[in-house]
């Protein structure tokens, strides 16, 4: 890519029907754009769900984006979004030989906190920007963490 | 009233005006045959091979511009129709292709004939449906036609399981389409429209660039009237011959990779491009940073995603070209054709400098000149359909085209074996015109099995074989850059063309001369029946002018100048 590329989260409103998520997923792999994350889920008390996604590329590439998105017939609106607030969560398993009170002390330093602790594991929970959350993850190195997950980031419009 | 699935499907076509269906029935499409056989709303015709079913739709919908409706089974059938739904699909052509599936009980069991044919057919249609209840055919048919019809139009993919066509449920076809996701923006913003007449007014050297989209948008005739009124010169692409007519003085020819000298020229030394309905495709704009480089753009577009995609609009303008043109001809008065009269004059240097023309000085005829001649002999008569390859740009460069939807031909996806069906279908929706279908001895074998059809139905078209014992255009390529090395593209091994379309129960002809040429197709027109009319051409003739694949407009390779013979 010769231009600029920069990060960008999109919205996606659609029509909660059968192989949406497919037309979706289809359109960003033929035309090669890119996924960095993708979530979705039912919009309550309507027949809409929503998909935030994170992507990356040119200012051109990310108005082709926007406008092919809106050319699936299931899709309402599609939000390219400038300013948001955007969240997203971490689960961190680590071994119960872990330092556990440090633990919880960062998780809180990134709006999270201990959700588990069993015979060998704890589980943390983080839930920030996605940024700060690889900020986290970084950080919890040293702890030895087994497993993680991400979510994927949400977001919403100021 | 309370039918089966299948009788749904034969109402809601009938309902929808279709007279023609192709098609090529198959295990999970047998309930719905078995409606059209005791049906007589639309005729069928049985294709010999369902990809030509979809072609045959194409050309039908192409030349009608009604929604082509195709009819296929399951699992091969409909595999063997998705180049026919892409070509639809990259030159947005409307049609309804329906087709068969396994009953719900066998969908993701690997039954015998399943494929997931919505999955394959996702991204080579405008859009697709799974009918899981047949009290949902009445929307969903309703549906397909709506969207393939309106906007851009395309290819809309219905897929019905065999048990739904035999389910029985309530049909009321009396209903208006509303899809609050979809809804077309056909109405030009009038601020940017005063705005781009302002900037075709002060403009010294404005040039339209006419696409496919107008034929599409049936406003031939107003962008004719625009194109008078303002004097300006147009240009357009492969797509949009027959827009203007070929004798129409404003009109500069064919742009891009094997337009002419003057049309490429122009659009390299204009100030303003006026671009109605078309993509810009890299075939017409060469190197992008050097295309129109010292112009502003103008760029009217159904299709948002079109517009500012490949060359950045300064005056986009979302909607449809009628409704545009429409509302750009009530302040056409501000524009004075006296403005560009020196520009009218460059353009016609251009193409004193280098006309499009081709010589005679071999031989074995040309078959640029049996293109002309045909235009001579049959002119505003026929519709004509192509294949892909050499005859298709010659066609493109040397018939004379009087009218939108003359000209029938894969211009997005290049697709061989698309010009025969294709002149079926053609045929099928104009009968009163004959259909010529112009190919090559490379692509007519790729859907020759239409003889059949076309005889079995009585559908006389005629396939003017351009034989030059190649697959002419890749071996062009060869010849110019790949050293001579004509890798697999001598076509020398060939069947008998004249035996061949009599063994179908066609006549076929083999032609050296102009005068057993002429006498061909004048034969085969007053016969009005299915023909080969095969003609020995040139081995080596290149087609000229040519911008190199990724090259600029204006540095083209040019035909070598002698004199002709």
């Amino acid at each position: 890519m010769t231009e600029n590329s920069e990060r960008r989260v999109v919205s996606v409103i659609v029509i909660n029907e059968a192989s949406v998520l497919s037309r979706i997923t289809n359109l960003f792999s033929g035309r090669g754009y890119n996924i960095t994350s993708l979530t979705v889920a039912p919009i309550p008390e309507s027949k809409y769900s929503r998909l935030t996604i994170v992507t990356s590329g040119s200012v051109r590439v990310i108005e082709q984006i926007t406008k092919q998105l809106h050319k699936l017939i299931p899709v309402l609106r599609v939000y390219e979004h400038e300013d948001i607030v955007e969240k997203e969560m971490a689960l961190v398993k680590f071994p119960i030989t872990e330092n556990i009170t440090d633990i919880d002390t960062l998780c809180q330093a990134y709006n999270g906190k201990i959700v588990n602790v069993g015979e060998n594991v704890i589980i943390a929970m983080v839930a920030d920007e996605s940024k700060r959350v690889e900020n986290f993850l970084k950080a919890i190195k040293r702890y030895n963490p087994k497993e993680i997950v991400r979510s994927g980031a949400v977001a919403l419009e100021r | 009233m309370q039918i089966s699935g299948a009788q749904m499907v034969i109402e809601a076509l009938i309902a929808e005006g279709v007279d023609t269906v192709f098609g090529y029935p198959g295990g999970a499409i047998m309930n719905v045959y078995d409606e059209i056989y005791k049906q007589d709303g639309f005729q069928h015709i049985l294709n010999r091979h369902e990809q030509a079913s979809i072609h045959a739709a194409e050309g039908y919908a192409k030349a009608s511009g009604k929604v082509g409706v195709a009819m296929i089974t399951s699992g091969p059938g409909f595999t063997n129709a998705v180049t026919g739904l892409a070509d639809a699909y990259m030159d947005s052509i409307p049609l309804v292709v329906i087709s068969g599936q396994v009953p719900m009980s066998l969908i993701g069991t690997d039954g015998f004939q399943e494929i997931d044919a919505i999955g394959i057919s996702r991204p080579c249609t405008k859009h697709n449906y799974l009918v899981t209840d047949a009290s949902d055919l009445p929307r969903v048919l309703k549906e397909a036609f709506y969207i393939a019809a309106s906007g851009r139009p395309g290819p809309v993919h219905v897929d019905i399981p065999k048990d739904v066509t035999a389910q029985i449920a309530e049909f009321n076809y009396d209903f208006e389409v509303e899809l609050e996701t979809y809804k077309p923006h056909v109405k030009g913003n009038p601020r940017q429209i005063k705005k781009a007449i302002e900037a075709i007014s002060k403009a010294s050297r404005p040039l339209f660039y006419l696409g496919g989209g107008i034929i599409n948008a049936n406003a031939g005739e107003l962008v004719r009237e625009f194109v008078h009124k303002t004097g300006i010169p147009a240009v357009e692409t492969f797509m949009a011959r027959g827009v203007l007519s070929h004798d129409d003085a404003l009109l500069v020819g064919m742009l891009g990779m094997h337009g002419s000298y003057a049309s490429n020229m122009a659009m390299s030394e204009t100030d303003l491009v006026i671009g109605l309905g078309v993509r810009f495709d890299d075939r017409v704009t060469g190197k992008l940073s050097e295309f129109a480089k010292n112009a502003d753009v103008i760029h009217v577009d159904i299709d948002p995603a079109s517009i500012s995609k490949l060359v950045n609009a300064d005056y986009p303008i979302v909607g449809d070209v009628k409704n545009v043109v429409t509302d750009m001809l009530k302040s056409v008065d501000k524009i004075d054709a006296e403005n560009y009269e020196s520009w009218r004059e460059m353009i016609a240097n251009f193409n004193d400098l280098h006309p499009l023309t081709f010589h005679e000085d071999t031989d074995r005829l040309k078959p640029q000149w049996v293109i002309k001649r045909v235009g001579e002999l049959l002119g505003d008569d026929a519709n004509i359909s192509t294949d892909v390859g050499q005859h298709q740009m010659w066609t493109a460069q040397f018939y004379p085209f009087s009218r939108s939807r003359q000209f029938i031909s894969s211009g997005g996806l290049g697709t061989m074996g698309f010009g025969f069906p294709a002149a079926i279908g053609v045929k099928a929706a104009t009968p009163e015109k004959v259909s010529i279908n112009f190919t090559g001895d490379g692509s007519i074998l790729m859907n020759v099995q239409e003889l059949m059809t076309a005889v079995e139905k009585k559908i006389p078209v005629i396939n003017i074989i351009l034989n030059n014992n190649f697959l002419g255009m890749v071996r062009q390529w060869q010849t110019l850059f790949y050293d001579k090395r004509h890798s697999e593209t001598d076509l020398s091994a060939q069947p008998d063309f004249v035996k061949l379309a009599e063994a179908f129960g066609g006549i076929g002809y083999r032609v050296k001369t102009k005068e057993e040429f002429d006498a061909a197709l004048k034969d085969a027109v007053a016969k009005n029946v299915v023909a080969f009319i095969e003609v020995i051409v040139e081995r080596f003739e290149n087609v000229m002018p040519m911008v190199p694949s990724g090259g600029s407009l204006f540095n083209m390779m040019l035909l070598e100048k002698k004199e002709t013979k």
